[in-house]
């Protein structure tokens, strides 16, 4: 088999005397789409934020692509890696945000631009045609000199996508990507996700869309107090949940 | 007839009160070009400066911003030159008010970078942007538009904080009208000429900085 995407061993990541994550072990294959379910505070967006180092991480191994994320070993000791080292590593993950987090001053085009020219030395030219055709492919082509601004919530997260995505990562992150939506944009958005999905893009996400997470993972991780508490194929999962921890989750969640 | 001999007087004098006029714009020019970057300096110590530079720096923005601006001419004048740094009324003026402006030009650029919001710098990182990158192509645009008005205010304060230097010998445009006042002893024309030059001066300075805003506003 080859090199996992990603693999997560024996994750622990602490806030002050707070242990959130205690003990993660994930593993993604190459095209696989794992959604992250859980109640607030289960660990979901802090295990997200660990992968590509937004959070430091305390004991245990990320790996992506087989290269371990923001450490190295020396001498049985971790030495964190210097920040240079941390920019390219982040650049293999491309992350979409719950508050989108584009780049206010810089139009949709620029926005998606930036990483191209800056982290990958793409010459400009070369650079907007790469945005554009993404900004194409999340259906923004025509707003492409809009300023966030002048952009919907769901408009800002479908450019916020083009912009990760544009960076050709080994791995997406999606963190809670329509929470801040006003109902009627979610599906906009869904769709753009779930059409990246189809293209056989390596995803993982977390959110609290079940549906969403049922039609478009392969398997679903469910979190329970900084733990995996289950996991499995979308169907089993929410069918059949073995704990009443998950049953309970699940019905409050009316799915 | 008082109004056309003041007139007369200010026509007369007008190449003493010019020198005055060139020396005011030239000190506060000057003063705020060195006192912005002083304070850029200022500012991005004590948002990303380990502690103990953060806490030396805080002292200095501290002790100058509780100080008077004149408090602060006279003890460049007179007390530099005690430790034996000759500085001459012009320097220790233009020297004063750049450390005044420093302090307040840092707590602008403090104000500014804190307000950007953490899910900035996390969205530049996530694009693999380094410190630096992310400083220069995300914040440092952002913290500019957000400083600019508040930049306008301080310089125009420094403006009429040069006035101040009249008082150890600099001849700028107030000393220069009072130079006139003591030949001719038409004060109250000649202080209400020399106020509607200041305001002349600031009412420039705030339309210009206007004028910057429109220009580089985010459209939204």
């Amino acid at each position: 088999m080859s090199v996992p995407v990603l693999e997560i061993t024996n994750l622990h990541k602490r806030f002050g005397d707070v242990e959130v994550l205690k003990g993660i072990d994930l593993t993604m294959q190459r095209g696989d789409v794992v959604s992250l379910i859980g109640s607030s505070g289960s660990g979901k967006t802090t295990l997200l934020r660990c992968v590509n180092l937004l959070e430091d991480y305390e004991e245990g191994i990320v790996a992506v692509a087989g290269e371990q994320i923001g450490y190295r070993q020396q001498n049985g000791r971790r030495v964190r890696l210097r920040e240079r080292e941390i920019a390219r590593q982040r650049a293999m993950t491309g992350m979409t945000f719950q508050h989108f987090n584009l780049f206010p001053h810089m139009s949709a085009i620029r926005n998606v631009m930036l990483g191209l020219v800056r982290t990958r030395k793409m010459p400009k030219d070369e650079a907007y045609a790469t945005a554009e055709t993404w900004l194409d492919r999340v259906g923004m082509k025509d707003r492409k000199d809009h300023f966030p601004g002048q952009l919907s919530g769901g408009q800002q997260q479908r450019v916020a996508i083009a912009r990760a995505i544009a960076m050709n990562p080994e791995l997406m992150l999606f963190d809670e990507v329509t929470s801040a939506l006003d109902p009627e944009l979610v599906s906009e958005v869904l769709a753009v996700v779930k059409g990246l999905a189809a293209d056989g893009m390596t995803m993982l996400l977390v959110t609290h869309e079940m549906q969403f997470a049922h039609d478009v993972s392969d398997r679903v991780v469910f979190m329970q107090d900084g733990r995996i508490g289950e996991e499995g194929p979308p169907d089993t999962l929410f069918h059949n949940p073995k704990s009443e921890r998950l049953a309970a989750f699940l019905k409050s969640s009316k799915f | 007839m008082e109004i056309a001999q003041a007139l007369e007087v200010i026509w007369a004098a007008r190449w003493a009160l010019l020198a005055g006029l060139g020396n005011t714009i030239l000190i506060s020019v000057l003063s705020i070009l060195m006192g912005t970057a002083l304070g850029l300096v200022v500012g991005l110590i004590l948002t990303y400066g380990n502690p103990v530079l953060r806490f030396v720096v805080r002292l200095y923005s501290d002790f100058l911003r509780g100080t008077p601006v004149f408090v602060l001419i006279l003890a460049c004048f007179y007390i530099l030159s005690v430790v034996d740094i000759q500085l001459s009324a012009y320097e220790a003026g233009i020297f004063a008010l750049t450390l005044f402006c420093s302090s307040h030009v840092g707590e602008i650029v403090l104000g500014a970078l804190k307000a950007i919001p953490k899910g900035q710098t996390e969205a530049a990182k996530s694009v693999g942007l380094t410190f630096f990158g992310t400083f220069f192509s995300v914040l440092l645009p952002q913290a500019l538009r957000m400083i600019l008005p508040t930049w306008v205010t301080t310089a125009t304060e420094i403006v009429k904080a040069s006035t101040l230097l009249s008082v150890i010998g600099v001849v700028e445009l107030l000393l220069g009208v009072q130079q006139v006042i003591a030949r001719t002893f038409l004060s109250l024309e000649l202080y209400f000429f020399a106020g509607f030059v200041f305001f002349l001066l600031n009412f420039a300075i705030e339309k210009a900085g206007r004028f910057v805003e429109r220009k580089v506003a985010i459209p939204s």
